[in-house]
C-alpha cells in the first residue's frame, strides 16, 4: 500500500515533506499516477498537492501574471484575461490532452514532469517564464529555460516544490503563434510543436522573433541562428524558409512510434512557415 | 482511513485504503459498476465521473481524494423511475451500441450542458474529445446531445 497525504495548506506540506523527504508530490495526477501503476509502484509516500489554496489561482499585476503551480488547465483556459494576454499559452493548453485531462491536470505539474513533449514549455519558454522554487526556508527564481536539464529532470532539489509560475506580458508581440503536430486532435502527445513571438515595425519589418520548439530534442529547442536570420527582415515566404533549413540544424529528434526523426524534423521547421498567415 | 464524500446526492463514508483507486472503490466497495475501466491511464474517458460538476478521469483519482467532494456517476445522473433527456436521446438517436462508452460520454455531455446549454456540433465534439467511442463513428452521440439540449432546453421553458 502506498500512503497518500492531503495537505490543506503550505504549512501543513512543509511538514509532511519534513517527516517524509522521499515523498513524490504530485497535483493533478495525471502523469504520475499513470507512472506508478506501470511500475506497481508500492511502499511510497505520496503528497497530493490539489486541496492548497495557495497553489492555485492566477493573479494579474501591472506587469504580468502569477499562476500558482496547482491551476489546472481549464482555470487557466477559462481566464480572459490570459486568453487575451497570452494567446500563445492558451492556444498550446487547447491542444493539450482532453477536456477531462484539462480539468485535472496544472501547469505545474505539465512543467516538473519535464517531458519533451510537453505542450506548455514551447510558449513558457519565448515568454521568458521565471519559476518560483520554494522550501519550508526560503524560495528561489529560476528561469524556465534552465529548469528542465534532461527528459524528466529538473533543478528541484530534495524537499523543494514548484509552487508559482511568473509570466511577463509580452508587449508589442504582435504575432502570438502556436501549433502541434499531433497524429489526432485530442490525447495527442506532441510529434512536434512550436511556439513564436514576433515583434514588428509598423512597416512589417522583424524587431524580434523568440522561437521555441517541443518534442524535436530532449527538452525545448531554441534556434539563436533562426531568429537572427529572421531580425531585420520583412516576413516573407523566402526569409521564412532560410530561417526554417537554420532551425532543423538545432534539432536532434529522436525515431519513435508516433513519427521518424526525418519527419520530426521536417514538420518542425517548417511549422515556422506559417508564422505570418 | 476514512473518507467521507457525497456520492449520488447522499452523504457516505467508507473506511479504505487511501491509495485505492477511485474507479476500483466505486465499482467494487459501492457496487457502481456503470463506471468502466478501458485504458486505465486516462486516454479513453470510459471511467468518467462527475467531481463537484466537472468531468473527471477516476482511474486517476485516488480514494483520499474525495474526501469532502460531490460525486455523480450515471447511476446517478436520472431521477426515480425516470431517464435523465440525456440517456432518452442516446437510445432514441442510437447513440449506444455495444455502450462500453455510453456512461462516460452521458456525464460528460452533462458537464458540457451545465456549462453550455446550446451547444454547437463543433462545441459538442470539442467536449466529448476525451471520450473514445469505437462502434458509433460518433455521429449518432453528437445528434444525440443535440437532441437532449434541445429537450433540456424544453424541459426549462415549461418549468420556467
Amino acid at each position: 500500500m502506498n500512503r497518500v497525504l492531503l495537505p490543506k495548506n503550505l504549512p501543513e506540506l512543509w511538514s509532511f515533506l519534513e517527516n517524509e523527504p522521499e515523498a513524490r508530490v504530485y497535483a493533478g495526477g495525471t502523469d504520475l499516477l499513470v507512472q506508478m501503476r506501470a511500475r506497481c509502484a508500492d511502499n511510497l509516500v505520496l503528497i497530493c498537492l490539489e486541496r492548497i489554496a495557495e497553489l492555485t489561482g492566477i493573479r494579474e499585476d501591472e506587469d504580468g501574471f502569477w499562476i500558482g503551480a496547482c491551476t489546472t488547465f481549464r482555470h487557466l483556459l477559462n481566464h480572459p484575461r490570459i486568453r487575451e494576454q497570452i494567446p500563445v499559452l492558451a492556444k498550446a493548453l487547447s491542444t493539450l490532452g482532453s477536456p477531462p485531462i484539462r480539468n485535472m491536470a496544472t501547469i505545474g505539474g505539465n512543467i516538473c514532469t519535464a517531458s519533451p513533449a510537453g505542450d506548455t514549455l514551447p510558449p513558457l519558454y519565448v515568454l521568458d517564464a521565471d519559476l518560483i522554487l520554494s522550501t519550508q526556508s526560503g524560495e528561489r527564481v529560476v528561469p524556465l529555460s534552465g529548469f528542465i536539464t534532461a527528459p524528466g529532470k529538473t533543478q528541484l532539489e530534495r524537499g523543494e516544490v514548484l509552487t508559482q509560475i511568473r509570466i511577463k506580458k509580452p508587449e508589442g508581440y504582435r504575432v502570438q503563434h502556436f501549433e502541434k503536430v499531433g497524429q489526432r486532435k485530442a490525447l495527442a502527445c506532441a510529434i512536434a510543436s512550436m511556439a513564436a513571438l514576433v515583434k514588428t515595425s509598423p512597416a512589417g519589418v522583424i524587431e524580434s522573433a523568440r522561437i521555441a520548439w517541443g518534442s524535436v530534442g530532449p527538452t525545448v529547442v531554441v534556434s539563436p541562428d533562426a531568429e537572427a536570420a529572421l531580425t531585420g527582415k520583412t516576413l516573407s515566404p523566402a526569409v521564412l524558409e532560410a530561417a526554417a533549413d537554420l532551425a532543423g540544424k538545432a534539432m536532434a529528434p529522436i525515431d519513435d512510434i508516433r513519427a521518424t526523426a526525418v519527419y520530426r524534423r521536417r514538420v518542425a521547421a517548417n511549422l515556422l512557415l506559417r508564422i505570418g498567415t | 482511513m476514512i473518507i467521507r464524500f457525497v456520492l449520488n446526492g447522499e452523504e457516505t463514508q467508507i473506511d479504505c485504503a487511501p491509495d485505492r483507486r477511485v474507479i476500483d472503490l466505486l465499482r467494487e466497495d459501492f457496487g457502481l459498476t456503470g463506471i468502466k475501466e478501458g485504458c486505465g491511464s486516462g486516454e479513453c474517458g470510459t471511467c468518467t465521473i462527475l467531481v463537484d460538476g466537472e468531468n473527471r478521469l477516476s482511474c486517476l483519482m485516488l480514494a483520499v481524494q474525495l474526501e469532502g467532494k460531490s460525486i455523480t456517476t450515471i447511476e446517478g445522473l436520472a431521477g426515480e423511475n425516470r431517464q435523465h433527456p440525456l440517456q432518452e436521446a442516446f437510445i432514441r438517436c442510437g447513440a449506444v451500441q455495444c455502450g462500453y462508452c455510453s456512461p462516460g460520454m452521458i456525464l460528460a455531455a452533462r458537464a458540457l450542458l451545465t456549462e453550455n446549454p446550446e451547444p454547437t456540433r463543433e462545441q459538442i465534439r470539442e467536449a466529448l474529445s476525451g471520450n473514445l467511442c469505437r462502434c458509433t463513428g460518433y455521429q449518432k452521440i453528437v445528434d444525440a446531445v443535440e437532441a437532449a439540449a434541445r429537450a433540456m432546453q424544453k424541459q426549462k421553458e415549461k418549468a420556467g
